[in-house]
């Protein structure tokens, strides 16, 4: 029984912030919302025992991309209202596309249902083996059949890492920047000097 | 009972959710930008529901690769958003088509 009322509420929350999240006016309040959205998307997923996944939602999406956004929105001084011209213009095409777009997943669905779908029963090989949580079974599978996989995550993690520094990264004027090819080639003989004064005068220097 | 059924259900309305939000924001980059993180979201929903009512963790390793995308699709688009924003002062996409040659 709790568990059908939680999976209602965390449903209802996640539609909901996702809809408020594209219709909302400030964008700031899109991503207090989006931010919602993921919780409550966190939260279906620890229903069905997901919890690593879960867990990484909460971490990446909103420990990372959401703080993103939001330095991102507050960053730039954007007009708002202007950008807004559009919408309602462009709602009847929207529901239009939208209304297509989700009587076809309907169908899909009832397809499936009915049976009539056939789709690929798992072999086993990958099932969560009994005894052991979520995170040990997940780290087990992720790090022997889909090693290269994971790896390839990293190089795409580093490729979006290096290409957003390179984008957003500009030499300005009117800074004085550290000059690394001078100061490896400063040797201690030409910088420093050795000076033995004597008692009451001043050094020259 | 919970069925699977449920699980696709929500991840579908979140989905077109998505799909909305890109035809209702047309000129603001960054709730586009939101709404592309909905759409992976309800993709992410799916995987890990039908991972966890077929007993089989692929799913859910292929959710942990979508978010890996996701991340990294968030930062390198915010960072083309930052630097179209410094030289032109706008961040409306209708005349993007400018950039062209």
């Amino acid at each position: 029984m709790i568990h059908v009322i939680a999976f209602y509420l965390f449903a209802v929350m996640t539609i909901a912030s996702g809809a408020i999240t594209i219709l909302s006016r400030n964008p700031v309040h899109s991503v207090l919302w989006l931010i919602l959205a993921f919780f409550n998307a966190a939260g279906l997923m620890i229903l069905v025992g997901a919890e690593f996944i879960a867990m990484l939602l909460v971490i990446v999406y909103v420990g990372a991309v959401a703080v993103l956004f939001l330095f991102v929105v507050m960053m730039l001084d954007i007009d708002f209202a202007e950008l807004r011209a559009g919408f309602v213009k462009n709602f009847p095409l929207g529901m239009l596309v939208a209304i297509v777009l989700l009587a076809e997943m309907v169908l899909g669905i009832g397809a499936y249902k009915a049976g009539a779908l056939q789709l690929g029963t798992p072999d086993g090989t990958a099932a969560q083996p009994a005894g052991t949580t979520n995170i040990e079974a997940i780290g087990a599978l992720l790090y022997s059949r889909y090693l290269f996989l994971f790896e390839a995550a990293g190089v795409i993690l580093l490729v979006a890492m290096i290409g957003a520094i390179v984008l957003t990264h500009r030499q300005r004027g009117d800074t004085r920047g550290q000059k690394i090819s001078k100061q490896i080639a400063r040797r201690p003989d030409e910088a420093t000097v050795n000076v033995k004064p004597e008692v009451g005068k001043g050094v020259q220097l | 009972m919970i069925g699977i059924e449920h699980y696709v259900v929500v991840s579908s309305i979140l989905f077109v959710l998505g799909v909305l939000g890109i035809f209702l924001n047309r000129k603001n980059v960054i709730v586009i930008l939101m709404a592309i993180e909905l759409i992976l979201l309800a993709v992410n929903i799916n995987l890990v529901a039908f991972s966890a009512f077929l007993h089989d963790l692929t799913g859910q390793i292929f959710a942990m690769f979508v978010l890996t995308v996701a991340a990294g699709e968030a930062a390198v688009g915010l960072a083309i958003l930052v630097i179209y924003f410094r030289g032109r002062g706008t961040i409306a996409v209708d005349d993007v088509n400018r950039m062209k040659g």
